[in-house]
């Protein structure tokens, strides 16, 4: 194992106290935020028991959120570096989000089958929402696409810092596109707005730990957790290289 | 000692003119494209004079989006076929200079055949798409495009897809050019006054400098050998 470089010995070094702490909170977590917004708040006066997926559903959006903003963060601190440390955390950050963002997607469409007596809509914060999963679906294909690793690394720190333009977008769509269905809970909802509901005082009990553990814990101990694993791949494939050149 | 910037950016210019000049690869796909692709989409949409109006921005902002990928494409694989990209890294000449070069070649091409399409577009869909601002905003958002394009093509021609990977890179990430440019040139067609397409308008022409910013600032990081 000497021969493998420094960064990769430490991320493939035993797993940290303080990931393993991490990761009971968030799992503990999890499972609290759950039994809140399922067994503590109330039931919508209007919608129903189908109001409570809101509370996944908002949460994982910020969650991506976060994710992505890793991914632009590691792509810049790699290109003013070149530690392969972040461009690892960048890659992470990609993977992560997009699970989130189509959690965020899945759950929008249960919603609104119910609500909006449809599965999908044209509309622009869908739309949107839509386009950033592919803007990082296109980060992995482009990722592949390209043979030399320190090439690789360049060009894709570039495109995650151009990506998040799209994640920025999704967020302040409604306010260059006006006319959306989309509701808006925190503050004023846009005119045409189907489906809103009032944030009382159970929601917001539901909401704000489920928001909380998923733009924090949820993300970051993931990406933790999955940057050891690319470590390790490429480790191994270092090693595998040693191997057969000996 | 480096070559003073704008000499190098009207070097490189004046080298992809003259090579356009000669061999006419890069307008004549571009035009070919866009003609073509006016003819599917009135086919496709069975446009009759109504949806014609709704739809007309639509197809022409559509239409240069992939014009310019075309374009884009051709222009980096001929750099990287003639060996000119790596003369290019050899030569002492900035980074930031060979992206302005690249990118006003680029805006220049493909603005000739957006400028085309207009005239083409009105005689064929009869909508008077020959208005002052209407201009102004095709080469604002062709500008757009062409920032962020010539920094992708860069990338993608370096790639081992090559050609196929440009427009899936290139088509989320521009997609606020296609947004208020679509907006803004509904709005002037529309006749409504300018306080409505005034402000997407003035988006596309922010959106463009922040872009240009980035793309100016990530440029030498595409090519590094």
């Amino acid at each position: 194992m000497k021969s493998l470089p420094m960064d990769l010995r430490k991320d493939t070094s035993p797993m940290p106290r303080l990931l393993r702490v991490l990761t009971v909170i968030t799992v503990l977590g999890f499972a609290g935020t759950l039994a809140l917004g399922l067994k503590v708040a109330g039931a919508d006066i209007q919608q129903g028991e189908i109001q409570r997926i809101f509370y996944i559903h908002m949460p994982s959006f910020f969650g991506a959120f976060t994710a992505f903003g890793l991914t632009l963060i590691g792509g810049i601190i790699y290109l003013a570096r070149k530690n392969e440390t972040w461009d690892r955390i960048a890659l992470a950050g990609v993977e992560v989000g997009l699970a989130f963002s189509l959690i965020n997607l899945l759950t929008g469409s249960i919603w609104a089958r119910p609500i909006w007596n449809t599965w999908w809509t044209w509309d622009p914060r869908l739309t949107s929402a839509a386009i950033m999963c592919l803007t990082y679906a296109a980060y992995l294909m482009l990722r592949a696409g390209i043979d030399d690793p320190g090439k690789r690394r360049a060009f894709m720190s570039v495109y995650g810092i151009l990506a998040f333009v799209t994640v920025l977008i999704t967020l302040f769509i409604i306010r260059i596109v006006p006319e959306t269905i989309h509701p808006v809970i925190v503050g004023a909802s846009p005119q045409n707005a189907q489906g809103g509901f009032e944030a009382t005082s159970g929601v917001v009990i539901a909401l704000a730990p489920s928001l909380l553990l998923w733009l924090t814990l949820m993300p970051i101990t993931i990406i933790w957790h999955r940057v050891r694993l690319e470590a390790r791949i490429e480790a191994m494939n270092q090693l595998k290289l040693q191997a057969l050149s000996e | 000692m480096k070559t003073p910037f704008f000499t190098c950016v009207s070097a490189i210019i004046s080298k992809d003119l003259r090579a356009e000049i000669r061999a006419r690869e890069l307008i004549s796909v571009m035009a070919l494209f866009a003609l073509l692709s006016i003819l599917v989409f009135s086919f496709a949409l069975e446009l009759d004079r109504e949806a014609r109006e709704e739809a007309v921005s639509g197809v022409l902002w559509v239409t240069l989006i992939f014009a310019s990928t075309l374009g884009f494409n051709r222009s980096m694989a001929q750099e990287r076929d003639h060996g000119n990209l790596d003369a290019l890294l050899l030569a002492p000449v900035s980074r930031a200079a060979i992206f302005v070069g690249k990118l006003l070649g680029n805006f220049i091409f493909t603005l000739i055949v957006g400028l085309a399409m207009l005239p083409l577009m009105t005689a064929l869909y009869g909508l008077a798409l020959l208005d002052g601002w209407i201009i102004v905003t095709t080469a604002l958002g062709i500008f757009g495009f062409a920032t962020i394009g010539t920094l992708l093509a860069t990338m993608t021609v370096q790639t081992r897809a090559r050609e196929a990977l440009l427009p899936i890179a290139l088509l989320p990430i521009a997609l606020p050019f296609l947004l208020t440019a679509v907006r803004a040139t509904k709005g002037i067609l529309s006749g409504a006054p300018a306080a409505e397409w005034q402000g997407p308008l003035g988006m596309l022409a922010a959106i463009i400098v922040i872009y240009l910013a980035l793309c100016l600032l990530l440029y030498e990081y595409v090519l590094e050998e």
